[in-house]
């Protein structure tokens, strides 16, 4: 009851966002049956936001730890790329899986070294791998699109389970798996406490340093499994545009879930429905009509809505206003009493 | 010697030592049209480098420039398409916006009290999603005031061309100089990236220096929207992606604390330099490859990031003992 209580205003958004495009294209919310899978604008959405939503997972963890990853983008185009590269240099699909993970828990250990051993600030430490890794990228494919022809790899972009896309499954079932993890065992709470107080959680015992590495690496493997499903997408790897600023949209994601940028408490579920908000709004403007140059306007009014909403400074002037009217009314009605002896 | 100046005096040493490097091996590097096409290639990246300087010396960071200079661009080529005021009125106009739009954002940063990251991404979204509105092609700009700028240069012996946006980025360096070394807002500035809470209780008018500190950085990606739009002579949305990390990778490269509270406004030049050097060397060498610059300016950026720690930790156990 409360998890539902904290999603609230994310669950209005996005169905207010369902019913604004609905108004502008009737057909949005129509699925349909076709050759034993499920058809649709909202399927698309799920299917094209799976970066964004994988993305949010391993984001939503690195931010309530207080620490922020700005590689994820760039994690993204050498994950694709290794994974395109192992496929057309006959690794195999086993190979090609395993080594694009190895990649992204290498850019994850790297990370969280970085930050939790060296003790450089998150935004600096991640800004590192994030100019210097599209560089990497472009190393493995050579600076070419590798492209590849492999259908088990092109599943993973483009095939669908029980008529389900493939994507939309594998961000659910990272997303869930992980939301588990964190909630049925005590994972997610020790990672709270070392965002709201690394000192004092590491005088309690927990062992912070191994912590913030492992949110990082999780965030690393995350990008690596966004990785996969962008290149299985296009069936080739494109170092300089894969993942290309989704790191942003990623960090919006889990700004608009109202998780704090201060770490602290944390919820999955809210990540997601950000993303998701994002998704039917890129998809919602184009089905729309509306020219998508205003894609990134309407984007950034409403993250100015949501600073508003959650600027702590709000509160406060709004407890303010209420304390000064209430004295205004009390010394009123004090005066008016006064002259009414 | 002062340690607060090691990061200056390793950045100023790491510069000629790769110079040396690039003249040892083509000779031709010393020449005065290298050194005048290092100034012109990067001068709008060392303008929007002073602003982001200035903002991280406070402690923050600004997202936004990039995009700003897209906007500045787009603005300036669509105004003179679309009308017939002359350049230097558009450009004032720009400025105004330039600033405007900075210092709102830094009004929001400090009345909201939110992260200066998260405010000034949406100030990244806005004024590239300001660029796209106005147009989503690339448009040429075609004014004979444009090749009056354009045709501005310097004959320094050697034949190299000190152009006129090289010069102004040099002038840009020396202004920030002055206004971050020299001036009562450059002190407050300092004050505000050692630490707000003491900041405030030195004096420092937290408010409106918050402001004052993005509407410098408006101001310099204003100025540097101008410098790209004569250095390409057009404008396009699509411009100057990613400026905003590479302005950080100079000012860190630079030798500024990223925490704020130490730096300075010359190191950012010789950042811009040096990331620039590595650029030219890439297209002497011509068999290298261009991705080499990026994993290089990482390699740079963390070796100076390791280096600062380290010299915090010396001046720190001085301090202790």
């Amino acid at each position: 009851m409360t998890a539902l209580r904290r999603v609230t205003p994310q669950l209005l958004t996005l169905a207010a966002l369902v019913a604004l495009v609905t108004l502008f294209f009737p057909d949005f919310l129509r699925i349909e049956v076709v050759n034993g899978r499920f058809v649709g604008t909202i399927m698309d959405i799920l299917k094209r936001g799976a970066p964004i939503g994988l993305l949010a997972v391993g984001m939503t963890l690195v931010i309530a730890t207080r620490g922020i990853d700005l590689s994820v983008g760039t994690t993204m185009a050498i994950t694709g790329a290794v994974a395109a590269w192992s496929i057309t240099q006959g690794y195999g699909l086993g190979g090609a899986l395993v080594l694009a993970l190895l990649a992204g828990v290498a850019a994850g250990l790297w990370n969280g070294m970085l930050v939790a051993i060296f003790g450089i600030q998150p935004i600096v430490a991640t800004l590192i791998l994030m100019t210097s890794g599209r560089g990497i990228a472009q190393l493995v494919t050579e600076g070419r699109i590798l492209t590849f022809s492999h259908e088990g790899m092109a599943f993973f972009g483009s095939g669908d389970l029980l008529g389900i896309p493939s994507p939309a499954l594998l961000w659910l079932l990272t997303a869930a798996g992980v939301a588990l993890l964190m909630r049925r065992s005590a994972l997610g709470m020790l990672i709270e406490a070392v965002g709201v107080n690394r000192a004092a959680s590491a005088l309690a015992g927990v062992n912070a340093t191994v912590l913030l590495i492992a949110v990082y690496v999780a965030s690393g493997l995350c990008a690596a499994l966004a990785g996969i499903v962008a290149t299985a997408d296009i069936r080739g790897a494109d170092a300089n545009n894969s993942g290309l600023w989704l790191e942003l949209d990623a960090i919006l994601a889990v700004v608009i879930g109202g998780n704090s940028l201060m770490g602290g408490r944390f919820s999955i579920a809210a990540s997601l429905l950000g993303a998701l908000i994002i998704q039917t709004i890129d998809t919602g403007i184009l089905l729309a009509g509306f020219p998508s140059e205003y894609n990134l306007v309407i984007k950034a009014g409403l993250v100015l809505v949501i600073l508003v909403l959650q600027s702590p400074n709000l509160s406060h002037h709004w407890y303010a206003l209420r304390r000064a009217a209430r004295t205004r009314r009390e010394t009123a009605m004090d005066r008016a009493k006064e002259t009414g002896r | 010697m002062n340690p607060r100046l090691y990061p200056l005096a390793a950045t100023i040493a790491i510069f000629l030592l790769a110079w040396v490097i690039c003249v040892m091996q083509f000779p031709y590097m010393l020449s005065t049209r290298v050194v005048g096409n290092l100034l012109t290639d990067n001068a709008y990246l060392g303008i929007v480098a002073v602003g982001m300087t200035v903002v991280i010396l406070s402690g923050g960071i600004d997202l936004s420039v990039g995009s700003v200079i897209a906007f500045s661009g787009v603005f300036i080529a669509v105004m003179l398409r679309d009308t017939g005021l002359h350049p230097i009125l558009v450009f004032a106009l720009l400025l105004v916006i330039a600033t405007g739009f900075g210092a709102a954002m830094g009004w929001l940063i400090h009345a909201l009290a939110m992260p200066p990251f998260i405010v000034t991404l949406a100030g990244m979204f806005l004024a590239r999603g300001a660029a796209y509105m106005l147009t989503i092609d690339s448009v040429p700009i075609d004014h004979a005031f444009y090749d009056l700028l354009d045709d501005a240069y310097y004959l320094m012996p050697g034949k190299g061309r000190l152009t006129l946006i090289g010069l102004v980025m040099l002038l840009t360096v020396s202004v920030g100089m002055i206004v971050a070394h020299r001036t009562r807002f450059g002190a407050s500035v300092f004050a505000l990236g050692g630490g707000e809470a003491t900041a405030r209780l030195m004096g420092v008018k937290v408010g409106r220096t918050t402001v004052m500190i993005y509407a410098f950085s408006g101001l310099m990606a204003g100025l540097s929207g101008i410098v790209f739009s004569v250095y390409t002579s057009s404008g396009y949305p699509l411009a100057t992606v990613g400026t905003e990390l590479t302005a950080i990778a100079a000012v860190v490269i630079g030798g500024t604390l990223l925490t704020g509270g130490a730096g300075f406004v010359f190191g950012t030049l010789i950042g811009v330099l040096t990331m620039g050097l590595i650029q030219t060397y890439i297209v002497f060498d011509g068999s290298l490859s261009s991705w080499w610059t990026k994993i290089i300016i990482g390699l740079l950026l963390l070796a100076f990031i390791l280096l600062q720690k380290g010299l915090l930790r010396v001046t720190m156990a001085r301090v202790g003992a």
